[in-house]
C-alpha cells in the first residue's frame, strides 16, 4: 500500500535504528515527550520501544482530545440531549468515555438517542432528515478536526437549519505544551510535535518552544520510520546544542498550516478565557467557543448548560501520568481497578489514551514486571 | 450492546453466568460445536443466531450466512454437517420478496454445504422490534475421524495456520451500511470451510489439536481465548497475515485493528509441528485454500496472550475486543 509499505520497511527502520544508537551520546538519558495522542498509539501499536536504544525514553504528552476533556463536560452534553429529547452525535471515540452517570454507549442502553458519527457533516445531515428534532453534536479535538466543525457551523447557518447545534469542546495544543513545560516536575529535551494538528496550524507555532525554552521540535508523521526518523533529527540537534523547529511530516505538513481551515476557524470560533483540562486544571486561552454569530448553533448559548464539576476519583492519577510524571503502570489503579473495559481515568478510554495503549499494546509483555514495581510502589 | 460483540464481555457472560448455571455437568472447555453421545454414537451439536445489518451485503446474505455459519461452527468443532433446524423472527413489514429471496439464499447454501434442513418455525414481532429478520439455527453432525481437538493438547512450537485472507465479512459490512460514504471492491468471505476442513483433515488430522472459526471479534478473540484455555502464548508474524489491501486500507483510514475484524469463511487451526507443511500443502491445494499460510506458532511467553511482531522487530500484544470495534477520528 503506499504511502504506507515505505514508511515501515525493515531495512529502511534498521538504518534508522542504528542511525540512533550511533548519534545518542553514551551514558546521557533523553527524555523526548511525543505530544499527541496519535503518536503515542503509533509506538505502542509498531513496538518501537522494543527497537530503541534504553536511554530514549518516550514521554506521552496531553495530546489526546479525550483524556483531557473533564468529565463534567460528558455530563453536561448529555443531560442537554436529555433534557431536550435531541438526538446526541458524537465521534466513536466518546462513546465509551465514562460520564458521573455512565458513557454515552451507556445512556443509549437507558434509552437517550446517541449516533456515532464520522463527520460533523454527518450530524447535520441527521438533522436535514429529522427536522422535528433537535441535534446536538458533541464536538471535541484539537485543531484537527476543528476546521470540520466549523465548516459545519457555516453549512448549518448557510441553510439555515434550526434543530442543529454543537457542544463545543475544541481544545488548541499550544497552551497545553505552555502548560507541560511550566510543570516544576517536568523535565524534558525535546519534543515531536503533533501530526495531524500542525497539517491545520503549521509550525510556526512551536518556534517558541525552540527559542524561549530551548527544546528542539520535530513534526512528524505517524508511521515506524517517520517516528523514527524525527527521533534522528532531534538527537542531531541535541548533539549539536541547537534548539529549533523541524518538520519531518513536510509530506502532509505545510509550514505556514492551512490557510483556509484557519480562516474558517477563525470565523465560527474565538478563545475561551479559560477552560477546564482534566488533569492539566483551568488553563487560560486554551479553548474554542463559537462566536455570537453563531449563537443560534451553540448548544451552551442556546441551552441551559447544568455546569457540572466533577473532581477525578482521586485514586486515580491521570494528572500526573497526563504530563508524563508517572507512566501508566505506576498509577495505582492501572490494570487493576482501572482497564479498557472498566476505565477509571479518561487515558484509559481512548485508544490514544496512554494507559489504553499501555495496557493493550505492552503490558502484558512485561506482566510480572510490572507487578514488581507497583508492588514497591 | 457489547456482550454480543464476541470479545471479552461475550465471554464473561458465558463463562459468569451460562456455563455455571445452564452447562453444571460440561466437561470440555467452551467452543463452538458441543460434542454429546447417544446410545453409544458419538453427535456433533451446535446453535447460531444470525442478526445483521443489511440483510444482503456484497458476497452474500442473511440466509446464506445463517447456513455457512452453522456449518462452520460444526466443521470446526471437528464435524460435519448432517442436518439442521431453522428459527425466523420477521419484523411485521417485512417484503415477502426480501424473505424469498432469503430462503431461496439458504435452499442454495444447503444444497453448496451438503446438508439437510430437516425442520423450523415462524414468529413475527412488531415493526421496529427487529432489523427486518433474525435467523436462529441448530445444527447436528457427525465426528470427522482421527480427530482429537482439545486446547488443553497444544504445545509449544506448535504451529497456527490461517485458511485465507481475514477481514473480507466485517469491512464488507461496515462499507455496507453506508454510514462511511468509502467506497472498496470487496466481499464478505462467507462460505462453507467444511471442505478446507476435511482436506486438512485427510492428510494431518493427527497433528491438528484446535480449530475455530474467527467471526465477530476476528483472529485476535479466538487466539486469545486459545492463549487462556491453554495458558502459552500465541506469537503471530504481522507481515504473514494475509489481508486483502482493500481490508489494510479501511484499517488503516479507520484506526481499526484487522485481527479485530470478523470473517465468515476462514478458520484458525493449531497444528503440531512435525504436521504443519503437510497442512498447509493440504490446504493450498485445496480449492480456496490458496491463501492459507502459517502465521505465527505457540510459545511459553508471554503466557496467556497473543503477541503480534513485525519484521523490523517491533511487537505488540494484542488483546481480545472489548465492546464493538469503533473507528478513531481524532
Amino acid at each position: 500500500m503506499r504511502y504506507v509499505d515505505e514508511f515501515r520497511d525493515p531495512g529502511l527502520i534498521t538504518r534508522a535504528v542504528e542511525e540512533i544508537h550511533r548519534i545518542a551520546e553514551p551514558g546521557r538519558h533523553y527524555r523526548i515527550m511525543e505530544v499527541c495522542g496519535g503518536h503515542t498509539h503509533a509506538i505502542y501499536r509498531f513496538g518501537l520501544k522494543d527497537i530503541l536504544p534504553e536511554d530514549i525514553e518516550l514521554i506521552h504528552g496531553p495530546g489526546c482530545p479525550v483524556c483531557v476533556l473533564p468529565m463534567g463536560r460528558i455530563d453536561d452534553g448529555l443531560a442537554l440531549a436529555q433534557k431536550n429529547d435531541a438526538i446526541f452525535a458524537a465521534f466513536g471515540d466518546m462513546m465509551r468515555v465514562p460520564g458521573t452517570h455512565g458513557s454515552p454507549f451507556e445512556h443509549k442502553a437507558r434509552g437517550t438517542d446517541v449516533r456515532i458519527v464520522y463527520s460533523p457533516a454527518d450530524a447535520l445531515q441527521i438533522a436535514r432528515k429529522n427536522p422535528e428534532r433537535q441535534v446536538i453534536f458533541f464536538a471535541i479535538g484539537f485543531e484537527t478536526t476543528a476546521p470540520s466543525t466549523a465548516l459545519t457551523l457555516m453549512r448549518a447557518k448557510r441553510e439555515g437549519i434550526r434543530n442543529f447545534s454543537v457542544f463545543c469542546n475544541h481544545v488548541t495544543i499550544v497552551p497545553a505544551i505552555r502548560a507541560i513545560l511550566d510543570s516544576p516536575d517536568m523535565r524534558l529535551d525535546a519534543f515531536i510535535g503533533p501530526g495531524h494538528v500542525s497539517t491545520v496550524i503549521g509550525c510556526r507555532p512551536y518556534e517558541w518552544i525552540a527559542r524561549a525554552e530551548g527544546k528542539p521540535v520535530v513534526t512528524s508523521g505517524f508511521e515506524p520510520l517517520d517516528l523514527l526518523q524525527s527521533i534522528v533529527m532531534l538527537l542531531r540537534q541535541l548533539r549539536a546544542g541547537e534548539a529549533k523547529v523541524e518538520n519531518q511530516y513536510k509530506r502532509v505538513v505545510p509550514w505556514e498550516g492551512n490557510r483556509a481551515a484557519l480562516k474558517a476557524m477563525a470565523e465560527v470560533f474565538e478563545l475561551r478565557p479559560h477552560f477546564e483540562w482534566r488533569g492539566l486544571g483551568f488553563i487560560s486561552q486554551s479553548a474554542l467557543r463559537i462566536r455570537k454569530e453563531y449563537a443560534d448553533w451553540d448548544s451552551e448559548q442556546r441551552f441551559d448548560v447544568p455546569e457540572t464539576r466533577v473532581a477525578d476519583p482521586k485514586a486515580a492519577q491521570c494528572g500526573e501520568v497526563l504530563k508524563g510524571v508517572l507512566k501508566p503502570a505506576q498509577c495505582k489503579l492501572f490494570g487493576k481497578e482501572c482497564t479498557p473495559e472498566h476505565p477509571i481515568g479518561a487515558l484509559m478510554v481512548s485508544s490514544e489514551g496512554s494507559c489504553a495503549a499501555y495496557y493493550n499494546y505492552e503490558y502484558r509483555k512485561t506482566a510480572s514486571l510490572v507487578t514488581e514495581i507497583s508492588s514497591v510502589a | 450492546m457489547a456482550h454480543g460483540a464476541g470479545g471479552k464481555a461475550s465471554r464473561r457472560l458465558v463463562e459468569g453466568l451460562f456455563a455455571p448455571l445452564l452447562y453444571g455437568s460440561l466437561q470440555q472447555s467452551l467452543g463452538d460445536a458441543a460434542r454429546v453421545e447417544m446410545n453409544g454414537t458419538p453427535i456433533a451439536m451446535t446453535t447460531d443466531s444470525f442478526v445483521v445489518k443489511p440483510l444482503r451485503f456484497p458476497g452474500g446474505s442473511i440466509g446464506e450466512l445463517a447456513v455457512n455459519g452453522t456449518m462452520n461452527d460444526l466443521a470446526v468443532g471437528g464435524a460435519r454437517g448432517h442436518s439442521m433446524v431453522v428459527t425466523f423472527v420477521l419484523e411485521e413489514g417485512l417484503l415477502s420478496s426480501i424473505l424469498e429471496a432469503e430462503v431461496r439464499a439458504m435452499s442454495n447454501a444447503l444444497r453448496r454445504a451438503g446438508v439437510a434442513m430437516v425442520g423450523g418455525d415462524t414468529k413475527v414481532v412488531e415493526r421496529s422490534k427487529a432489523d427486518g429478520m433474525y435467523i436462529t439455527t441448530a445444527a447436528i453432525g457427525s465426528p470427522l475421524p482421527d480427530l482429537h481437538l482439545d486446547a488443553r493438547s497444544v504445545r509449544p512450537g506448535d504451529k497456527i495456520l490461517l485458511s485465507g485472507p481475514i477481514g473480507d465479512h466485517g469491512i464488507t459490512i461496515l462499507l455496507a451500511r453506508g454510514d462511511l460514504e468509502l467506497e472498496a471492491d470487496l466481499r464478505s468471505d462467507t462460505r462453507c470451510v467444511l471442505p478446507l476442513v476435511e482436506a486438512l483433515v485427510q492428510e494431518a488430522a493427527h497433528g491438528v489439536r484446535w480449530m475455530r472459526d474467527p467471526t465477530r471479534g476476528g483472529v485476535a478473540t479466538s487466539l486469545n481465548e486459545l492463549a487462556r484455555d491453554c495458558g502459552l502464548g500465541i506469537s503471530l508474524l504481522e507481515e504473514e497475515i494475509p489481508m486483502r489491501d482493500a481490508v489494510r486500507g479501511a484499517c488503516e483510514l479507520l484506526g481499526l485493528d484487522p485481527l479485530h475484524i470478523a470473517n465468515e469463511g476462514q478458520f484458525v487451526a493449531v497444528v503440531a509441528p512435525d504436521f504443519a507443511d503437510l497442512a498447509l500443502h493440504a490446504l493450498n491445494n485445496a480449492p480456496g485454500g490458496e491463501d492459507a499460510r502459517v502465521i505465527g506458532e505457540v510459545r511459553k511467553e508471554p503466557a496467556n496472550a497473543v503477541l503480534v511482531s513485525t519484521r523490523y522487530g517491533g511487537s505488540r500484544i494484542v488483546d481480545m475486543l472489548a465492546g464493538d470495534p469503533l473507528p478513531r477520528i481524532c
